[in-house]
């Protein structure tokens, strides 16, 4: 059995403790917010918080979770009004938005511990993170203006 | 940028220069055309004179690219010195083999694959060589190696401080940094063979999982030449050595 908690919530799962964290949170707790893109950790789909840190979760096992707490995008905030998650909204960012889940939350992570990031420190904290659409510049306006900053 | 050769690319570039102009012998041919011969070959007397391999200044048996020779095979070497600055040479060998190379680059970007090609996705170290920060090395790499994701890992996955940066340096600068307090994390040269023979992070350049490479022999042989090194006197390499 291996305990964690997830988006503030005590977890007890019976899995094989080498299970990719991803499958566990979306085959096992139903959290599918979290995709699946390369299960490589090349393209950053997948990315979730473990105490605070960014991972990509397709090469996480589950048994590195064990008694710590993990976030998904379900638990970046309760009402879905995170300050990356409205700059979101407010310039359009996503196009097909499969990436969009991972993109945040690598953005979440550099923004707890960077709050005013420059343009290098974002580009470098997401350069992970693949977008197939595209939408680089709109991500990265979001970020900025999330952060408080001037978008152009 | 940083040059992308492996050592052993550029480690010889007169190599063919040795067997086109003959250096192990001159040819038997009239005057006229000897006197012609060396005025041509003059400025590639430089090259016959000032390099060699360390193979051929301490006469080693050969062995095979995936292992190392044991301090045995450098007894035949009777100049102490000329013996440690060749059993260097043999762990210069694993030091500067891609398994380890890759991860001691100068612009603090590691290097992946045996042609020490960027790695992918762009990743840097940042400020404690541990990775940017949504972006650190763990976020992916785990303490072992990941079979079918196929992602490397093992305990402490970082890359080298910049001080302790050698990708594509020649034998006799890596001895000398290798050496340094200042360039190699401030340990004495018992400290080095220890950080060679027991370290984690050193033990994954011979189990690095999926297909890849090893560095060649083995850590309890790279311990061995690194104890014999330092006990000979810890030479390096002269500059023009490879």
């Amino acid at each position: 059995m291996i305990t964690m908690t997830v988006n503030g919530q005590r977890r007890d799962l019976d899995v094989d403790p080498d299970m990719p964290l991803l499958w566990a949170l979306r085959d096992t707790l139903g959290l599918t917010g979290t995709k699946y893109g390369c299960g490589e950790a090349l393209c950053g789909a997948c990315v979730v918080h473990l105490d605070g840190s960014a991972v990509r979760a397709c090469v996480t096992p589950v048994s590195r979770a064990a008694g710590k707490a993990v976030t998904t995008i379900e638990g970046l905030s309760a009402t879905g009004d995170h300050p990356l998650q409205k700059a979101w909204v407010e310039l359009g960012v996503p196009q097909c938005g499969y990436c969009q889940a991972g993109q945040i939350m690598s953005a979440a992570a550099l923004l707890k511990k960077v709050p005013r990031p420059t343009d290098k420190q974002i580009e470098g904290s997401l350069a992970g993170n693949i977008c197939r659409c595209g939408a680089y510049n709109r991500i990265r306006e979001a970020v900025r203006k999330a952060a408080g900053g001037n978008t152009p | 940028m940083v040059s992308l050769r492996q050592p052993r690319q550029f480690a010889t570039p007169f190599r063919h220069l040795h067997h086109a102009i003959g250096c192990a012998s001159i040819p038997r041919v009239r005057a006229p055309t000897l006197l012609l011969f060396i005025a041509m070959s003059g400025s590639f007397a430089w090259a016959c004179a000032t390099t060699s391999t360390l193979d051929d200044a301490a006469n080693l048996p050969p062995i095979a690219e995936s292992d190392l020779r044991s301090p045995a095979d450098f007894a035949t070497i009777r100049d102490e010195a000329q013996r440690s600055s060749a059993l260097f040479g043999e762990m210069n060998r694993v030091l500067s083999h891609a398994r380890c190379a890759n991860c001691h680059p100068q612009d603090g970007v590691p290097r992946q694959g045996d042609q020490s090609r960027f790695h992918d996705p762009m990743v840097e170290g940042g400020e404690d060589n541990h990775g940017l920060t949504a972006m650190e090395c763990t976020s992916c790499h785990q303490e072992t190696n990941l079979a079918l994701a196929r992602v490397p890992g093992a305990p402490g996955w970082h890359l080298a401080p910049v001080e302790m940066a050698w990708l594509g340096k020649t034998p006799a600068h890596i001895c000398e940094q290798i050496k340094d307090p200042a360039r190699n994390g401030k340990k004495t040269l018992a400290q080095i063979v220890e950080h060679l023979a027991h370290d984690k992070l050193v033990a994954w350049g011979w189990a690095p999982g999926h297909g890849r490479t090893p560095a060649p022999g083995t850590q309890a042989k790279l311990r061995a030449l690194a104890a014999a090194w330092v006990d000979s006197g810890a030479h390096c390499p002269k500059e023009n050595a490879r």
